[in-house]
Formats: C-alpha cells, sequence, structure tokens
C-alpha cells in the first residue's frame, strides 16, 4: 500500500481482505450511525464462529444441495461459440437454481445464520424483486417472519414478484420516501434495523453496505467461482481463461471472481450497465464513470454530483439499476485485478435475443450484459481458449419488459 | 482531547451549567422552505431562546433521520439546493446576534466535497462545528485533525447500544457535547424518556467532563424534566420540522408556522432553563 493524500491506494491484489475494520484497500468500512455499530461488530462475531464451524457448512452445503440445487451445471454453448467464431463459451447455469438466480445462494446462507444467532425476524430491501423472492423462500423455508422493504415504483412495476413474495408469507412494506426505488429500500431497511437489532437480522442481497455485509454475501456467492474453478479442471482440462461476469451491486460477480483473484492466467472482466449512454442519469456504471465516495454505509465508487448528493441511474435491468457498488470491486478496479466495462441497453437486448434463440436459453436481462460483452470479444480470442460467462438467472421475468422494448404485445 | 482555548459550544454549556440550566438546541433543515424561510427560522429560534442550532444539511440518502426530517431534506433538495447555497447564507448572518450553529451534515457531503475545503468553507461561514451521523468515531481520522485545526467542535455521538468499550473511545475525540441518541432507532416523536437512557447517562457522567446533550425523540417540555440531573442539554428535530411539513401540505402559511414554532421553542427552553 502506498500513501498519496488522504487516500491510501493498493497497489497488489490479495484475497485476504477485507481487514478487521471492513478494509478493501481504502474501501469498504463502516459509515454507519452509532446505533448500528453494535450490531455490525455482533453480526461480524457471529459470522465468524459460524464459518469456522463445520456444522455450519455441513448444513449449508447439504441446503445448497438438495434445496438449492447445486451443483449448477457448467454448459459448453456450443452455438453461441460457433456464432462467434472465437473462443469457446461456456456458461455457469446459476439461472438453473431454485427461484431463477444466485440470489439465493446468499439468503440460504444469511437464513441459517439468522436461526444461529437465534434472531426471530428477518428484514430485507428488495429492487426488481430477485433479492425480495430469494429472501422470501429461505425465510419460509426456515419459519422465519420476514419483513421485505420494496420502493412503491417498483412495486407498481413488478407485480409478479410482490405476488411471489407475498405467497411464500413475506410482508412486503412499500417505501414512498425518495426517488421510491431499492436505494430508499436499503434506507428503509437499514431504519428499521436500527430500531430493530435486538431481534432482527438484515438479511441485505448484495455485496454493498457496511462491514462486514459486503464480506459475508461474497463469502456465501463464492460457491459460484469455487463450481466453476472445479468443473473448469475437472471437465475442460484446464482453467478459463477468462471469465465475465455483470456488476450492479456486484454479488453474482465478486463470487465468480474471488476464488479465481490468485490465478493470474484467467482475465476477469465485469460488466456494468452502460444504460443509453455515458451521460449521468443515463447509466448505472460507477465505475466506469463515478468515482469514490460514502453510500449505503460503505467507501466506494458511486455515482454523486459534487456535493456528494446520489444521482439517478438509469439500466434497462432492475437488478444492475444502482447508484454504488460493493467496495471489492473498487479494490479490484483500483489494483487492475479485474478489468470493468460497460454495455449499453440496446446491446444487451440483442444479447438476450440471440441467447434465447441460439441457446435454448432465456438470460435474466442482468446477465445478457455479461453476455453482450463477450458476444462482441470472442472473435478476438483463439478457438483453443475458453471463457466462461456467469449466467446468473434466468429471464422469464424479463419478458414482459423486452416484450415492449421489441413493441410487441403479450 | 484538550484544547487552550475553549470552543464557542463549550462557553454556551459552561454559562448554562454555571446557571444550573440545560441547554436548548433546535434542529432546522436549511432551504426548507428555502433559503429566506431559513434565515428568517434562525433568528426566530434566536429570539425564542435557543442556546444552540443545529442546520441539517440537505442529503439524498439520510439512514439515520426518520421520515419528518428526510421530507424536509427532500423539500430542500427539490429546489436544487447546493452547499454553496448554505456557506453563502451563513456568510451572510450576524452571527453576534444569534446562537452558535452546528452542521449536521453526511460524510458522505463532507468527503465529496473535499473535506480541507468543506471544513475551511464551514469555518469561513461562521460554523461552530459538526455533527456527522454515519462517521462513527474510528472512522474520524480523516476529519477530526481537520477540524481541531480550524477550532471546530466534532461532536460525537453515542447510542444506547455503544459499549462500554467503544464509549472510551468516544469520550476520548469528544469536544463541544456529546450527542446522546435516546432511543435506538431514528429521529422522531416518541411518547416518554426511558429509565435505561437516565442510568446510562448517570453512569456516562462519572466517565467524561464533556457536556452530554440527548437527542432523538424528544419533542415536549415533559420529556426535559427526568434528564435535568443526568443531562447538559436537549435537542429536538422532528417536532418542529413537522411545522414546516404543514406548510408543506398547505395546513400552515410560513408565518403561522414561525408564530407556532416561535411559541414552541419558549416552551421547550423555559423546561430546559
Amino acid at each position: 500500500m502506498t500513501e498519496t493524500g488522504n487516500i491510501s491506494v493498493a497497489t497488489s491484489v490479495t484475497k485476504n481482505v477485507p481487514d478487521e475494520q471492513g478494509r478493501f484497500g481504502p474501501y469498504g468500512r463502516r459509515f454507519v450511525p452509532e446505533t448500528l455499530m453494535y450490531a455490525l461488530d455482533e453480526l461480524n462475531a457471529e459470522y465468524e464462529k459460524a464459518r469456522k464451524d463445520p456444522e455450519f457448512q455441513r448444513e449449508l452445503n447439504e441446503l445448497l444441495r438438495t434445496y438449492v440445487g447445486r451443483a449448477s451445471p457448467l454448459y459448453f454453448a456450443e452455438r453461441l461459440t460457433e456464432h462467434c467464431r472465437g473462443a469457446k463459451i461456456y456458461l455457469k447455469r446459476e439461472d438453473l437454481n431454485h427461484t431463477g438466480a444466485h440470489k439465493i445462494n446468499n439468503t440460504i446462507g444469511q437464513a441459517l445464520l439468522t436461526k444461529r444467532m437465534g434472531k426471530p425476524r428477518v428484514i430485507a430491501e428488495t429492487g426488481a424483486g430477485q433479492h425480495g423472492v430469494a429472501t422470501a423462500t429461505a425465510c419460509a423455508r426456515f419459519g422465519l417472519p420476514c419483513v421485505v422493504y420494496m420502493g412503491e415504483e417498483d412495486i407498481r412495476r413488478q407485480a409478479l414478484n410482490v405476488f411471489k413474495m407475498k405467497a411464500m408469507g413475506a410482508e412486503v412494506r412499500p417505501v414512498t420516501s425518495g426517488s421510491r426505488t431499492l436505494r430508499d429500500a436499503v434506507n428503509e431497511a437499514f431504519r428499521d434495523w436500527m430500531g430493530s437489532v435486538a431481534d432482527t437480522h438484515y438479511i441485505l442481497g448484495s455485496v454493498v453496505g457496511p462491514h462486514p455485509f459486503p464480506k459475508i454475501v461474497r463469502d456465501f456467492q463464492s460457491v459460484i467461482g469455487e463450481e466453476t474453478r472445479k468443473q473448469s479442471l475437472e471437465e475442460i482440462g484446464k482453467l478459463p481463461d477468462e471469465v465475465i461476469a455483470c456488476v450492479g451491486g456486484g454479488s453474482n460477480a465478486a463470487g465468480m471472481f474471488y476464488p479465481f483473484i490468485e490465478d493470474e492466467s484467467v482475465t476477469l472482466i465485469g460488466v456494468e450497465a452502460g444504460g443509453r449512454g455515458p451521460k449521468p442519469g443515463d447509466h448505472a456504471s460507477p465505475l466506469t464513470y463515478g468515482q469514490p465516495g460514502v453510500l449505503h454505509g460503505s467507501f466506494s465508487y458511486v455515482m454523486q454530483d459534487d456535493d456528494g448528493q446520489t444521482l439517478d441511474v438509469h439500466s434497462i435491468s432492475a437488478g444492475l439499476d444502482y447508484p454504488g457498488v460493493g467496495p471489492e470491486h473498487s479494490y479490484w478496479k483500483d489494483t487492475g485485478r479485474v478489468k470493468y466495462t460497460s454495455v449499453q441497453d440496446a446491446d444487451a437486448l440483442e444479447a438476450f435475443q440471440l441467447t434465447a434463440k441460439l441457446e435454448g436459453i432465456l438470460p435474466a436481462i442482468e446477465s445478457s450484459h455479461a453476455l453482450a460483452q463477450v458476444i462482441k470479444t470472442a472473435k478476438d480470442r483463439s478457438s483453443e481458449d475458453v471463457v466462461v460467462i456467469c449466467l446468473s438467472g434466468r429471464g422469464d421475468k424479463d419478458v414482459n419488459e423486452v416484450a415492449l422494448l421489441l413493441g410487441q404485445e403479450i | 482531547m484538550t484544547t487552550n482555548t475553549i470552543s464557542k459550544i463549550g462557553q454556551v454549556f459552561q454559562t448554562l451549567q454555571a446557571e444550573n440550566k440545560l441547554a436548548f438546541m433546535p434542529f432546522v433543515t436549511a432551504g426548507d422552505p428555502d433559503i429566506p424561510g431559513t434565515q428568517r427560522l434562525l433568528e426566530t429560534l434566536a429570539d425564542s431562546g435557543a442556546d444552540l442550532i443545529e442546520l441539517g444539511f440537505p442529503y439524498s440518502d439520510p439512514v439515520a433521520d426518520g421520515p419528518v426530517i428526510q421530507a424536509s431534506y427532500t423539500r430542500a433538495l427539490n429546489q436544487h439546493l447546493s452547499v454553496h447555497d448554505i456557506f453563502s447564507m451563513l456568510e451572510k448572518l450576524d452571527h453576534e446576534s444569534l446562537p452558535p450553529i452546528v452542521a449536521m451534515v453526511s460524510y458522505a457531503i463532507i468527503y465529496r466535497f473535499g473535506i480541507e475545503k468543506f471544513v475551511k468553507q464551514a469555518s469561513d461561514a461562521g460554523l461552530a462545528g459538526f455533527i456527522v451521523p454515519d462517521l462513527p468515531t474510528n472512522e474520524a481520522g480523516e476529519l477530526l485533525p481537520v477540524m481541531q485545526n480550524a477550532g471546530l467542535d466534532l461532536i460525537q455521538l453515542l447510542a444506547p447500544t455503544t459499549t462500554h468499550e467503544r464509549t472510551a473511545s468516544i469520550v476520548e475525540n469528544s469536544t463541544g457535547f456529546i450527542y446522546c441518541i435516546a432511543v435506538s432507532g431514528i429521529t422522531g416523536v416518541r411518547e416518554k424518556v426511558a429509565d435505561e437512557l437516565i442510568e446510562q447517562l448517570r453512569w456516562l457522567k462519572t466517565q467524561t467532563k464533556t457536556p452530554l446533550a440527548v437527542g432523538f425523540g424528544i419533542s415536549k417540555p415533559d420529556h426535559v424534566q427526568p434528564l435535568r440531573e443526568v443531562a447538559d442539554g436537549v435537542i429536538v428535530g422532528s417536532a418542529l420540522v413537522s411545522y414546516l411539513q404543514q406548510v408543506a401540505d398547505k395546513e400552515l402559511t410560513f408565518d403561522e408556522a414561525l408564530k407556532q414554532i416561535a411559541e414552541f421553542t419558549k416552551q421547550m427552553s423555559d423546561a430546559a432553563h
């Protein structure tokens, strides 16, 4: 580490982050009201104990196998590969998990942690409803009462997910403050937690927020990268040359990349939502266009104005439509270990259609951003090279939106 | 932390303590309903017996604040109010005739604006200190020395859930006063003062000489009496900002709200004094 002014810059990358203060290089940490410090310390201590407890790990692995349906396959996308005329393209099929996305890996882990801590109530935030559904699912499985905060605007747009959450016994609480979307839902969940920490666990849905959340969520999602690494070695006979994932808050990418961080031969690419273009307000790409700042309790790249007010962001994908990003991604960006780029709405939409036609797979519009990047760049690699895309979720939830954008009626 | 000269905030508490009075500290948002309105509010609060004033810098994502204050922040931000606008207003005030003003400001704003630049402009504008609700004491290492050099107080916060171990480091970093959060929740109106709070304050008094001011949930004169023996000041936010909510909802004109705020401030400061 070297010091330049106030901010220390990490010069080499390590998997051995965060430190005890939650620092990934200079990023992460805890910028929260004093009221939450005790809860975060307690959560950290409990998590460290659980992590090292073989019984906890055994129970988690059993649930991942029998309830989530892991391991998820590593699939050779033959026709997509032929179409792109370059590297061999593989898909890590997180879309085949129970509930149709990677989010369940984290919520099952955190629900198990909630049980262990003896807390009888769970809260969560959700934007499009994916994390809300995954949390409601895990809570139903464990018999935990669950309140999901969701922006009023998102409730209107995502009626299907609201129905699913309620069907599984969760209470969906509308958030009417601020922009009435994901970031206000996060604020509201933190507020609830400040008054309820004694009997409530907050299942945060991405690698964001104050320490230890970025670490906990990364660890629970790392099963994606660990399986991919093992499957590559066993089924392809080598490590991938390139691994690609989409980045909103960044949980599927963090879980996919983390096990590969020390494999120097593996190129890691994170794809942000480029929206309509690089103008502020038109995209959700803080790593590409933003700068370091404080949001939702941690220090990381963020879209803010010159006064530190959070800017509105846009993406075709509700799951990537977030002004901040996990602090470990900021660390990986600054160290150069992961390259970040962005893909615009139109290209993601095209990748959605192409993958559907060539592979018979409807990818989530989030994952379509990673697909679009590979469709653009696979031809620059030889046919001996292996590229793995994290197909973080299935696109059934997106068909109405896609149809609308294509001018078709359902 | 010891300083050779006592701060403006420290002086207020010293004077009041000598007279066996509590400090009364109302909160208002800068720019709600607008900048000229805030100027009139500050004057009204001063004339009605406020000993210190807490001035909220509107922020887009305030986690520690309840719905009343967030709505007030949103009203201010909807007029595209900038940090620069707030500093310009403060520069033009006659600070001699006003109580010391403490900024309630998110670290998101201070960091992005630039720590040195923010502290310098705040100091030039006549602010006496900051309360930074999202900056726990162990993350204050970048801001605290800059503020100390400028002679400004960085007010430390303490919660009902703060452990004895953390209390020690908070107390060590404290200047001006310690903001004691009365309840484990957000700002807002509550029915009564909890017995646990009284116990915690009694214990705190044995740990530090820094004055203790109690906020979050203080909304009526009855709340003040039980705090008299164990605290040095009371802070009222949401109860006062509610009047501005009524202005926004067109239930009151701003002039009517000012009159009611003056009345409420007098009652609260009478209870404190």
